[in-house]
């Protein structure tokens, strides 16, 4: 057997590849991941909506009124549209994500997802239907 | 039926280029040829310079895991029919530094893989003479589902966190810790949280959710991730109470 063999350890030149700004156009899956999480801004403008109805309430039928007339100028409509799709499409994944999060088993056997998100969607309605009630019936 | 395909395949020999480029190679079609029989047929008659990794050519070992037209899969299971008309870009599982050609460097998997303990860890050992660990089938199921990743590591590729945030453990890791945290015969799950809790652990995960849909084996770690978040966010709440005695 040769003697003269030299041995090197290997070491690998890696050819690294960055991830670009814009990694979450390449993929549709991507996209609506990113939307799904901006949905969050959404969800924000509306808590500040409240807060603002809530503090002008405190304030006076006089302030109540002039933010009413703020929210009914064209700019807060079409803010108050936009945040409201992007708060349905946050809701809807959600309730879609749920069964994934939520594994509920009854008897040693798991519920199908559909069961999981479909009573999701249920308690969604009936809380909205009751929220609906107690404001229009009047 | 055509008589022949293109395959376009990222080349990267770095004793020769300092970034990947695109080889095409023409090979003959056939119906019941999936990618890696054409890489194959390129390494044996067209160009023995290729570099790629395969075992098993069944789906078992988890070794031929590249990116076909862009889409992490194993190479043993894209058949050339389903990628017509071509040419079908065949490249390395992106985020992983690549070695050569289509082979990616595993010791970053590999590493995080053993952080998390994937196996059955015991507080105390049962003599041999004692017999079996039993288990009922319910308890079998509880954990089977993600005992069959085959670590081939699509899901990685897949996840743009792992790709932003190179620390994250990871899809299949914390599918597999959930695996034996889920299994009755493990007394592993204190020891494993550290980990999973930790800053590159579950919290990290934004569930984009494509880890779950590019996995061959149907493991859902998407899935074992947020039951862990939920389980781990509960025991937390649990342990504020004044009753819980920590």
């Amino acid at each position: 057997m040769s003697t003269d063999a030299r041995y090197t350890p290997y070491h690998p030149r890696w050819y690294r590849r960055r991830v670009s700004v814009w990694w979450w156009l390449k993929k549709g899956s991507y996209t609506v991941f990113v939307l799904r999480e901006l949905t969050s801004v959404a969800v924000a403008f509306f808590a500040v909506v409240t807060l603002g109805l809530v503090r002008a309430v405190s304030a006076g039928p006089e302030a109540y009124q002039r933010f009413l007339a703020r929210l009914g100028t064209p700019l807060f409509l079409s803010l108050n549209v936009i945040a409201f799709a992007f708060v349905l499409f946050h809701a809807i994944t959600w309730f879609n994500l749920a069964p994934k999060a939520m594994v509920v088993r009854v008897k040693g056997k798991r519920v199908p997802d559909a069961i999981v998100a479909g009573s999701n969607y249920a308690a969604w309605l009936v809380l909205s239907g009751a929220v609906a009630y107690f404001l229009l019936r009047g | 039926m055509p008589e022949t395909v293109t395959l376009s395949v990222a080349r990267y020999r770095p004793e020769q280029e300092g970034e990947p480029v695109f080889q095409e190679y023409e090979v003959p079609f056939r119906k019941d040829w999936v990618v890696l029989d054409a890489l194959n047929h390129i390494k044996d008659r067209l160009d023995g310079s290729l570099s790629f990794r395969w075992s098993c050519r069944m789906g078992v070992c988890g070794s031929c895991g590249m990116k076909v037209n862009g889409e992490p899969k194993l190479t043993c299971a894209a058949f050339l029919a389903s990628h017509l008309p071509g040419p079908i870009r065949v490249e390395p599982l992106d985020y992983f530094a690549v070695v050569r050609d289509l082979v990616v460097d595993l010791r970053d998997f590999l590493g995080k893989l053993k952080k998390v303990k994937p196996w059955l860890v015991r507080r105390h050992e049962k003599a041999i003479a004692e017999g079996e660990y039993r288990q009922t089938p319910d308890e079998l199921d509880a954990y089977k589902p993600w005992s069959m990743c085959i670590n081939c590591m699509l899901c990685y590729s897949a996840c743009p966190i792992y790709g932003l945030e190179p620390g994250f453990i990871g899809p299949a890791a914390i599918a597999l810790a959930q695996r034996y945290n889920a299994d009755s015969r493990d007394q592993g799950a204190a020891e494993r949280l550290e980990i999973l809790s930790g800053h590159d652990g579950i919290w990290q995960c934004t569930f984009v959710g494509e880890c779950s849909k590019v996995c061959p084996k149907n493991v859902d770690p998407a899935g074992a991730i947020q039951q862990y978040k939920l389980a781990a966010a509960t025991d937390w709440l649990k342990a504020l109470l004044p009753w819980s005695g920590k």
